[in-house]
Parts: C-alpha cells; sequence; structure tokens
C-alpha cells in the first residue's frame, strides 16, 4: 500500500489541505497547497511555490529564535507539499474562551513572549491567529503555518504582524480580545525590552489609523 | 402570511454616503417598492465631497418624489423614515441626514439611523435569501470580510489600505479612462480586461486574512506608463491580482467560519470576473454562492430603507437631537439584534 493510501485529511483550510499520515513509522502531518483554479496558473505557480519553499525556511529559523515550530521531514516543491511533524495538543482557540482570566492571561503572555522572540530574530510569521498556535500536552506552545511569513526586521511589518493578531482576537475572542492583547503586549514587552516595544506599539497605531474607518481617527479629527 | 392594506407599513430609506443619493421604500414584509437615484458624476478625478453634497440637496426633491410615486404612497402612510448615518464622506453623509430629519419632523414619524456596511449585507441577504453567509462586501469606500458571530457582524479580514472599487477606479483614471452614465470606470476596466492575455508581474500582498492593495495600484499605473504593456494586458493582470488576493482572504475567513454560504454584494460585485472566482472557492467548501441583483449591489436608498425596517422592528429609534452622522463607523461597532444565531 503507498503512502498516498495512508493519508486522512484532517482540515481543508484556505490555501492547503492537512493530511495526517504514516512516513517510515512517524506520524506526520502533510501540508498540500493544491492548485487554485480561481486565478491564473502563472499566478498561481509562483505562490504556491514561493510559500512551499520559504514555509520550511521560517520553521526552521523560528527554532533558532525559541519558538518551537513542528520539525519538516520532506519538501516536495513541484507538488507543493510539505511533510512535518505531527504536534499533538489544542489549539489556542479552542482554550482561550473557555480557560479561566489567569490561565488566559499566562497563555496570552506566553504567546506575546514568542511574537517578541520571532520579531527579534527578524521573523514576522505573517498570520498571527489563535488556530496557528498549538498547547501541547507538556504544555508547550507552537507556532504553526508560517506560510505568509517573511524575513523582516522592519518596523512595518512587525506592527503589521501584531496588528492582524489583534484583529484575529477581535473576530474570534470577541468577549476577550481586549484583555487578552494587553497580555500579550506585556508578554512582548518583555521579550524585546520596552524601547523596542514602544516602537513597535507607537507602528500599530499608525497602522490602524490608516483602515479605512477607525474610530481612533474620529477623536484627532 | 398576508397583510390588511390598512395595516401595511412602509419605511422610507435615504442613501447619500458618497457619489449617489438614492431613496427607497421598503414594506415590512420585506418588498421593495421603490428604488430610484441620482448620481453625481464628477468632469474629472475623484468624488469632490462637497460638491457631491451640493448634487445631493439639488437632486433631493426630485428623488424623494419619484420614490414616492413608484411605492404609490403619501408620505403620511410612512411609519418610520431611514437614513444611511454612516460610514462615509462629512458634507454627504449630512446632506442626507438633513433631508431625513426634516421629513422625520414634518410628519411626526420617527428617525432611525442605519450603519451603510450593515445595510449593504442585509440587502444582499433579503434578495438573495441567503440566511448565514460569509459576506464580501466590496465597493469603491469599503472592501470586508464579515460573517454574523454573537450580536455583530464581525469583520475577518478588510483591506489595510484602499479599498477594491478605490483600486480599480484610480488606475482608471491614471490610465485616462472617463466615467459615463451607464458605464462605470470599473465595468470600463472589466471590459479591457477581457481583452488582456499577458500576465505583467504585479505585487500579490495578502496579510493574513487582511490585503493590501495600495501597492498594487502604484505598480499597476507604473507598469502602464513604462509603455510596456497594453492597457487591456494591465487591466487584466490589475484585476487577476486583485480579485486572486481578495478572493483568497475571502477563502481564508471561509475556512476559518466554516459559514455555508457566501455573499457578494457592493459595487464591485457586478464584476463577472470576481464572481466567477468566488463562485470557485465557494465550491470547495460546499458553500452556496450568491450575488446581490444589479440595482442592489451599488449604493442604494431601498438597502437603507429594508435595513430600517429590521432596526425600528426592534425599537432602535433616534431622536431628531442625536442624530449626528458618523463617519468612521465601523461595521463591528452595530449591534444586530434582528439576526437570529443559526
Amino acid at each position: 500500500m503507498g503512502e498516498a493510501a495512508m493519508k486522512t485529511l484532517i482540515k481543508k483550510g484556505a490555501e492547503a489541505s492537512l493530511y495526517l499520515a504514516d512516513w517510515h513509522g512517524k506520524r506526520v502531518v502533510i501540508k498540500a497547497r493544491l492548485p487554485k483554479s480561481y486565478r491564473p496558473k502563472q499566478l498561481d505557480q509562483t505562490i504556491r511555490r514561493y510559500r512551499t519553499v520559504h514555509e520550511p525556511q521560517l520553521m526552521h529559523e523560528a527554532k533558532r529564535a525559541g519558538v518551537a515550530t513542528p520539525t519538516v521531514f520532506l519538501v516536495d516543491v513541484e507538488n507543493g507539499e510539505i511533510t512535518m511533524e505531527y504536534i499533538q495538543g489544542k489549539q489556542i482557540k479552542q482554550l482561550l474562551d473557555a480557560a479561566s482570566p489567569t490561565e488566559r492571561c499566562r497563555l496570552c503572555v506566553e504567546v506575546g513572549g514568542l511574537i517578541g522572540a520571532l520579531h527579534s530574530h527578524g521573523l514576522v510569521h505573517g498570520d498571527l491567529t489563535t488556530s496557528n498556535m498549538i498547547l501541547t500536552d507538556e504544555g508547550r506552545i507552537f507556532f504553526v503555518d508560517f506560510g505568509l511569513g517573511d524575513r523582516s526586521g522592519e518596523l512595518e511589518a512587525q506592527g503589521v504582524d501584531l496588528h492582524l493578531f489583534r484583529r484575529a482576537l477581535q473576530s474570534t475572542h470577541f468577549q476577550v480580545a481586549d484583555e487578552c492583547f494587553h497580555a500579550v503586549l506585556k508578554g512582548y514587552g518583555a521579550a524585546r525590552g520596552a524601547d523596542a516595544a514602544a516602537a513597535v506599539l507607537e507602528k500599530i497605531r499608525e497602522i490602524e489609523k490608516r483602515g479605512r474607518y477607525v474610530a481612533e481617527r474620529q477623536q484627532e479629527a | 402570511m398576508t397583510i390588511n392594506q390598512k395595516n401595511q407599513q412602509f419605511c422610507l430609506g435615504i442613501e447619500s454616503t458618497a457619489d449617489d443619493f438614492s431613496v427607497g421604500i421598503a414594506d415590512f414584509n420585506g418588498e421593495i417598492l421603490a428604488n430610484t437615484s441620482s448620481a453625481y458624476i464628477p468632469e474629472t478625478g475623484g468624488i469632490h465631497p462637497r460638491e457631491a453634497a451640493r448634487h445631493h440637496a439639488q437632486a433631493a426633491p426630485a428623488v424623494l418624489q419619484e420614490a414616492l410615486t413608484q411605492a404609490k404612497i403619501k408620505p403620511a402612510d410612512l411609519t418610520a423614515i431611514a437614513f444611511a448615518q454612516g460610514p462615509g464622506l462629512g458634507p454627504c453623509l449630512r446632506t442626507g441626514a438633513t433631508v431625513a430629519r426634516a421629513l422625520a419632523s414634518y410628519i411626526d414619524k420617527p428617525l432611525v439611523g442605519v450603519n451603510h456596511s450593515v445595510a449593504h449585507i442585509e440587502i444582499g441577504k433579503l434578495q438573495t435569501h441567503a440566511k448565514d453567509p460569509l459576506t464580501l462586501y466590496a465597493s469603491g469606500g469599503n472592501t470586508m470580510v464579515t460573517a454574523y458571530a454573537s450580536g455583530r457582524y464581525r469583520v475577518f479580514g478588510e483591506t489595510l489600505d484602499i479599498a477594491l472599487g478605490n483600486c480599480l477606479d484610480v488606475f482608471a483614471r491614471e490610465a485616462g479612462l472617463k466615467h459615463k452614465k451607464g458605464l462605470p470606470l470599473g465595468a470600463a476596466v472589466e471590459q479591457l480586461a477581457a481583452k488582456g492575455k499577458q500576465l505583467v508581474p504585479l505585487p500579490y500582498v495578502v496579510k493574513g486574512m487582511d490585503l493590501s492593495l495600495s501597492g498594487l495600484l502604484t505598480a499597476a499605473s507604473t507598469a502602464l506608463q513604462k509603455g510596456a504593456f497594453s492597457l487591456e494586458d494591465v487591466c487584466f493582470s490589475l484585476q487577476e491580482n486583485a480579485f486572486s488576493m481578495v478572493t483568497e482572504v475571502t477563502e481564508r475567513a471561509l475556512a476559518h467560519t466554516e459559514k455555508r454560504e457566501v455573499l457578494l454584494t457592493g459595487g464591485v460585485a457586478a464584476n463577472k470576473r470576481l464572481q466567477a472566482m468566488l463562485a470557485s472557492i465557494a465550491a470547495e467548501h460546499d458553500a452556496n454562492f450568491t450575488v446581490v441583483p444589479q440595482q442592489y449591489a451599488t449604493d442604494n436608498g431601498a438597502m437603507i430603507a429594508w435595513t430600517g425596517v429590521l432596526a425600528y422592528t426592534y425599537g432602535l429609534t433616534v431622536p431628531v437631537a442625536e442624530s449626528f452622522v458618523k463617519l468612521r463607523w465601523r461595521v463591528d461597532k452595530v449591534d444586530v439584534p434582528w439576526v437570529k444565531q443559526p
């Protein structure tokens, strides 16, 4: 029986499908970026290829920054497939709303610290959501899905990264979004130092004012 | 349910957030009895807020009269007056609000302040019978992916800078295209794009569920100025890149929210290429895809009237003295108690 027959679809995401599979006796996840028929072939190939090549590199570099990510075993650029370690645990998304305020704060401070570590090492995740963070049974937080990530030490990129995370909290964890983001910034500040954190925070304010309809801007007007 | 003619209730809605002054009339069962508008078309450049407001003030009496004639009712038959309270251009919003306040005071009926973005979603749901859709609302002023959760429409993705319609319009003007009556700039770009063949390399900027279009606009304009590519090819490439980005973030939001319906609304909804792309991702996720009909895609009074009915039914009226316009009234700041969690 070939490997393909052993694959079970665990998540059909937007840009990739995740399969659980057995790979030489190891439990692995195969992330397959399937062609998107809605966009022109040329554009589709460019995007899929770029992301398939960059994601494993960024996952590897994140480890150097002290951020846990699944180990990559195999990259198949032609087919847009990445074979990586399966992480047993729960998405932070599933835990956050039900957690006690203390536990929630602790998780968010830790997440903020990990984001800070990425940024300090010149990496941005590009798609920070609570679905892309997994808490293992041993209590370690893994970051996954670096497909939209980038190597950048720019304040702008870091600001957008955190702004997107705030927006993800607001849309998915609307009851606790503010306290969560506050805790994230606390952890971020501890990881990066007060000056760097203040500069990013200032950048986030600027980015948010660029948006179409923002109450903060109304106060100035 | 049949309603006795005597008991039939009507809401009149006034839309004036940008370049259209429009009046619609809806009955409380969701029947649209009138929808009429007058568009401000600038001689050159984009919308000048003050000039647009001047146009609205001049057009208001005739448009109002036309709506009442279409609906075959008298002002005294109205139950409530709704108006787009925001978001939008200040002078334009204030003109519509003034008309609404005057009418409400004159016939002594309650005033309902409606959020323009919520109205685009509600008219889409009414017309397509979508129950709980993931909505892509794309127009000249807005580009957002929203879905209902716990009392409000939440914003899952949106543009970090300019709106999709704005991106296409500004490019069209840079390319020397003119806004003609019956052929908006976006439609002109769509026609040219259909003749394009070669894909010009342009930026593709997706950040999480958000996107950025300003760099794409600049790059497309520059590509055209350099003269190495035909206008048709640049239009084609601009559309392909911009729509692919919007489609990708919509698909992300669809995978995230796991909604079973995708609704396309707003002025850019008329674009066939965008429709085809969204239909493709909806099918891939076993979701039903619907598009708001053309006459309710662009800004229109009917959507304000219908949302006014919904809000009025839940007692959401506003005293004239407190009916200030809200220029930056985000969709996720509005309670929508009439929407039921499925």
